[in-house]
């Protein structure tokens, strides 16, 4: 009897790359849906047109490279890259705006590179950080989170649909009423204007260690990353490397001045720390690839992101950590690479 | 935003002619360039390039003068190879040949010494009237001693 | 009794893999008839090919001599059983994928008379250690545990190091494969015996017999024969099923927590692995003189009908073996000898069992794994190589073709083992692609090597022909400065005498 030939192993891998994406958006879902519960409906436009146009836009770079873009789109990349476009923007930016994030984000900082597996840079941050820089005033639109004692005034789904496409409001609403800075923005502004810690803190806006609603977002997103770190789907080194990066500097300089400086719950529920740490670093392509390694990638992160809001300009740094970080992986892997069993280092690596 | 896209526009424009300026004006180590083409050549030494050996061709090809396709024994990995040191297009190769080594029938062998002085990498031994031979294993296939033979003694054999 | 646990080595990464070896090992090690033909490959062991010293037409006997090497690295074939050979031809083999390769035909007669032995050979214990090895170099023994290399030779280069231990592999890690455990459930003394002439042969005092925590049989059955041994030298170890914990270089660290040094072996680190079959053989040869002339084969697969262990005459074809246990069934599409993650994927079943074959694997399809997709750098491959590779980065490199990258990351180490193909989520081929990387290595250094010998050649030639020209040049000038100097009446002079050259012509 006559039998094909194949070659070993003859079992095939049980791992996909589209299951990888799909349980990185399934553990982001409460997370999205604490965000919608919050601050409106936003979030689910800039999730819609984030999607459709990272879709759009993997679509043509595909057919352009002659390759099949239903195998691109299968894959989920491009809707994990809108998912966390729209959890870093503010709920009532145009669409426009999104628009040109998602674009940059899988044209130029994905395809441009080489697409899939290629790209050195995070798209997700590499698309926010072009609209940051080009777009700042639309990228200021934040909403009152929804809490009984705070004064304001929400929108409804219509209403927050004609904002995002229009960029109009009803007439008997003024942005001013609907619209809060972020706790970060309020932290960083307060202590510009020689407000103590203490009395920033009292802003109705401010949570329990966060911002309110801020920090429910933050802790279902650390629930989801948490799942992903029992899924093995991530690792821990670099969820532990932001964290430790971000909270060391922190916890030092907020004892030697804690009137002057947040302290390192405030860091990590602020901002985009978590979602940092647990969705954003942990990109596999974009970060580094031996274990050490990664640490050192986490480690660098939450440095930079603590430097940039302790030190910089902007109210938050984790895009610009992440980007930084990016360009120096292939420096790390090569300094970081594991020892091999039967190889002498000191002989080989000098 | 009409002056920042023009003021970008301008930027550009000008990065881009001062380095085409640089890429042509300026000096650049062109020895250390040959040696690396002269590297990734198969050292065949056999001229179907039309240059006399394969330095002369490396230097060629860093001058612009010649085509990186040239060279057959190189086969397609070594136009790929070149296209990739040099930026240069991947064309398709001008003629190829197949591995082989010379072969003397030593019964027609008249000892005549055409195709001992003619082989570039003296794969062939023997001296004025005595039976001359190939070294198989320092052959390159260059086939620049068949021609010479007066008695058609010498031939390619095919090594797949 | 249950073996002791500790003084493990860690071994990084690995899988737990489903075992599917219960359905083989459900009975007893069947015999298997002799069949009516036994196809003998020449060259069974790795090193130079053998050549046949009996011719076609002639009748051997049971544990003749039919094929023996004259290099250094070879081991002799004996026949399988009596008959009459007849064709030394080529024949599909399992070692070239069902391709041919010599093989010496025997027509068996059934009466399996072996051939005529001296009286019995001397206790062992009283032999010098280097007349033992010539006698086990007699005896056909190869490395059973799929590794074929002849035994003899591997005994005489470690008596050259310093060894601490003697290593019995009855791990068996490989899913399917379940010949060992049985061997170890079955002939447990005949394997202590064989450690203890190896232990004999090398003068060595420990020897560590390791076995699976999932061979809770085996273990018990081995512990039993060391009770009533009471040979303090023989330690019965229990480590972890996690594959591939039995390779070689990978045994040495776990046990001993040492590692083989990259090129080198296990003897490099103080010891010295053989499997346990292996040992059996030795025991078989030396105390009951029967070379090496079968071995204990798995027949299994969601393929086969009846999964199960026989003992079968090297020789036998696997379409013999697999109709003795009963036949394919509808579904049997693939057939592999070896295991699923190592063995190789044979082409006709007409190819007969070898000093190698532990495992005849028919599997029904292979489900195509998916279409391949670019790395994304998740690592998983990383977590399991238990080299500790990094073969993400291995994969890039060898897709550039850049072999000084991949020796520097240690492609020559990879042990094939196939666990990061199980793990990469883009479904990249990788062992396949590092095992086409290492030809390719080996191609272009070959090609750099005869570049940089021509090359060479090239410029000395041209220094000769400088050199020749540069003295003719200084030849002629010489020439022409004493003709200049002779003055005029010497040029019209040869002149003169060229002209009368010229008119004789």
């Amino acid at each position: 009897m006559d039998f094909p030939h194949r070659e070993a192993p003859y079992v095939g891998p049980k791992a996909d790359v589209a299951a990888l994406m799909l349980q990185v958006l399934a553990a982001l879902v409460p997370a999205a849906l604490a965000h919608i519960w919050f601050f409106g409906p936003g979030f689910l436009f800039n999730l819609l047109v984030a999607a459709i146009f990272a879709a759009a836009g993997e679509i043509v770079m595909l057919r352009l490279r002659s390759r099949q873009a239903e195998t691109g789109l299968s894959d989920f990349s491009a809707l994990v890259t809108a998912a966390l476009l729209a959890f870093a923007l503010p709920s009532l930016t145009p669409w426009w705006v999104t628009a040109s994030g998602a674009l940059f984000a899988i044209v130029i900082a994905k395809h441009l590179y080489g697409g899939l597996g290629f790209n050195i840079f995070n798209p997700a941050m590499a698309g926010y950080v072009m609209i940051l820089v080009a777009f700042p005033v639309h990228l200021n639109l934040w909403v009152a989170p929804r809490m009984g004692d705070i004064d304001y005034q929400t929108l409804t789904m219509l209403q927050t649909l004609q904002f995002t496409l229009t960029g109009l409001l009803p007439d008997s609403i003024s942005f001013d009423a609907i619209s809060r800075a972020t706790p970060l923005d309020a932290m960083k502004a307060g202590l510009n204007n020689m407000q103590t810690v203490t009395e920033i803190k009292a802003l109705p806006i401010m949570g329990s260690i966060g911002g309110r609603g801020w920090e429910w977002v933050g802790i279902f997103l650390a629930v989801g990353g948490i799942w992903l770190l029992i899924k093995r789907i991530i690792r821990w080194q670099i969820p532990a490397g932001v964290g430790i990066g971000l909270l060391l500097p922190a916890t030092i300089i907020y004892i030697l001045d804690p009137g002057a400086n947040p302290g390192p719950g405030f860091h990590l529920f602020g901002g985009g720390a978590i979602l940092c740490a647990f969705f954003i670093a942990t990109d596999p392509v974009s970060a580094a690839s031996s274990p050490k390694g990664r640490f050192v990638f986490g480690l660098g992160v939450g440095l930079l992101i603590y430097a940039i809001r302790r030190w910089g300009s902007y109210s938050d740094g984790v895009a610009f950590a992440i980007l930084i970080m990016n360009m120096s992986v292939p420096a790390i892997d090569y300094l970081t690479r594991p020892h091999i069993v039967g190889h002498d280092d000191k002989a080989e690596r000098h | 935003m009409l002056t920042a896209i023009l003021t970008i526009a301008t930027i550009a424009l000008i990065a881009g002619l001062a380095l085409s300026l640089a890429a042509r004006k300026l000096p650049y180590d062109e020895n250390a360039l040959v040696e690396q083409v002269n590297d990734l050549l198969p050292q065949t030494q056999c001229a179907q390039c039309g240059y006399p050996g394969c330095r002369p061709y490396a230097a060629a090809i860093v001058e612009g003068t010649a085509a990186i396709n040239l060279c057959p024994p190189g086969g397609e990995e070594t136009v790929r190879r070149l296209a990739d040191l040099l930026g240069k297009d991947i064309k398709p190769l001008v003629g190829a040949t197949q591995p082989a080594v010379a072969v003397i029938d030593e019964a027609l062998c008249i000892g005549c010494t055409h195709c001992r002085n003619a082989c570039p990498v003296d794969a062939i031994i023997g001296a004025h009237q005595f039976m001359h031979t190939v070294i198989a294993s320092e052959c390159t296939g260059c086939e620049l001693c068949v021609a010479p033979c007066p008695v058609d003694c010498i031939s390619m054999r095919s090594l797949t | 009794m249950t073996a002791p646990t500790f003084d493990l080595g860690k071994l990084h990464g690995g899988l737990r893999l489903t075992a599917n070896k219960s359905s083989s090992t459900a009975t007893p090690i069947l015999d298997m008839p002799i069949p009516e033909q036994l196809v003998l490959p020449i060259t069974q062991h790795v090193g130079d090919p053998a050549h046949p010293v009996v011719g076609i037409g002639e009748r051997v006997l049971k544990g003749q001599l039919l094929a023996e090497s004259d290099s250094a690295l070879g081991a002799p074939v004996h026949a399988s059983s009596s008959g009459k050979v007849i064709a030394i031809e080529p024949w599909p083999v399992s070692r070239r994928n069902g391709d041919t390769a010599p093989c010496i035909i025997i027509e068996s007669d059934g009466a399996d008379k072996p051939i005529e032995r001296a009286e019995s050979a001397p206790d062992f214990t009283t032999l010098e250690p280097d007349v033992l090895l010539t006698q086990i170099l007699h005896g056909g023994i190869v490395g059973l545990g799929g590794a074929v290399f002849p035994t003899a030779q591997k005994l005489m280069q470690a008596r050259t190091c310093e060894l601490s231990y003697l290593i019995l592999n009855g791990v068996e890690c490989e899913p399917y494969i379940s010949c060992d455990d049985m061997l170890m459930r079955e002939r447990a003394a005949e394997i202590i015996s064989g450690a203890e002439i190896l232990m004999h042969a090398l003068q060595l005092d420990v020897c560590y017999i390791v076995v699976e925590s999932d061979k809770p049989e085996a273990l018990h059955t081995l512990g039993d024969v060391l009770a009533e041994l009471h040979d303090k030298r023989i330690i019965l170890k229990q480590v972890p099923s996690i594959y591939p914990s039995g390779g070689e270089d990978q045994l040495v660290q776990l046990v001993t927590n040492r590692e083989v040094p990259s090129g080198g072996l296990p003897t490099d680190a103080g010891c010295l692995v053989q499997n346990v079959g292996t040992a059996a053989a030795i025991h078989d040869w030396v105390i009951d003189h029967e070379p090496l002339i079968s071995r204990i084969i798995t027949i299994t697969g969601d393929g086969v009908a009846s999964p199960m262990n026989v003992r079968a005459r090297i020789g036998t074809t696997v379409a013999d073996a697999i109709n003795f246990t009963g036949g394919y069934t509808e579904r049997a599409e693939q057939l592999i000898i070896g295991g699923l993650m190592t063995g190789r994927s044979v082409t006709t079943d007409r190819v007969p069992l070898v000093k190698a074959s532990n495992c005849v694997l028919v599997l029904s399809e292979t489900p195509s794994p998916g279409a391949e997709m670019p790395c994304i750098r998740c690592g998983n491959c990383a977590d399991v190589c238990p080299v500790q590779l990094l073969p993400q980065q291995l994969f890039w490199y060898a897709c550039a073709d850049d072999e000084r990258k991949l020796r520097e990351f240690g492609l020559t180490d990879c042990i094939e083992c196939g666990c990061c193909d199980l793990v990469c989520p883009s479904h990249i081929p990788l062992t396949f692609d590092f095992r086409m990387a290492k030809g390719r290595i080996r191609e272009l250094a070959d090609e750099k090597a005869r570049a940089a010998r021509a090359r060479k050649r090239f410029e000395a030639r041209n220094e000769r022909l400088d050199l020749e020209q540069s003295k003719r040049d200084s030849e002629l000038a010489l020439q022409k400065k004493s003709v200049k100097q002779a003055g005029p009446a010497a040029i019209a002079e040869i002149l003169k005498r060229k002209r009368q050259q010229d008119e004789e012509d």
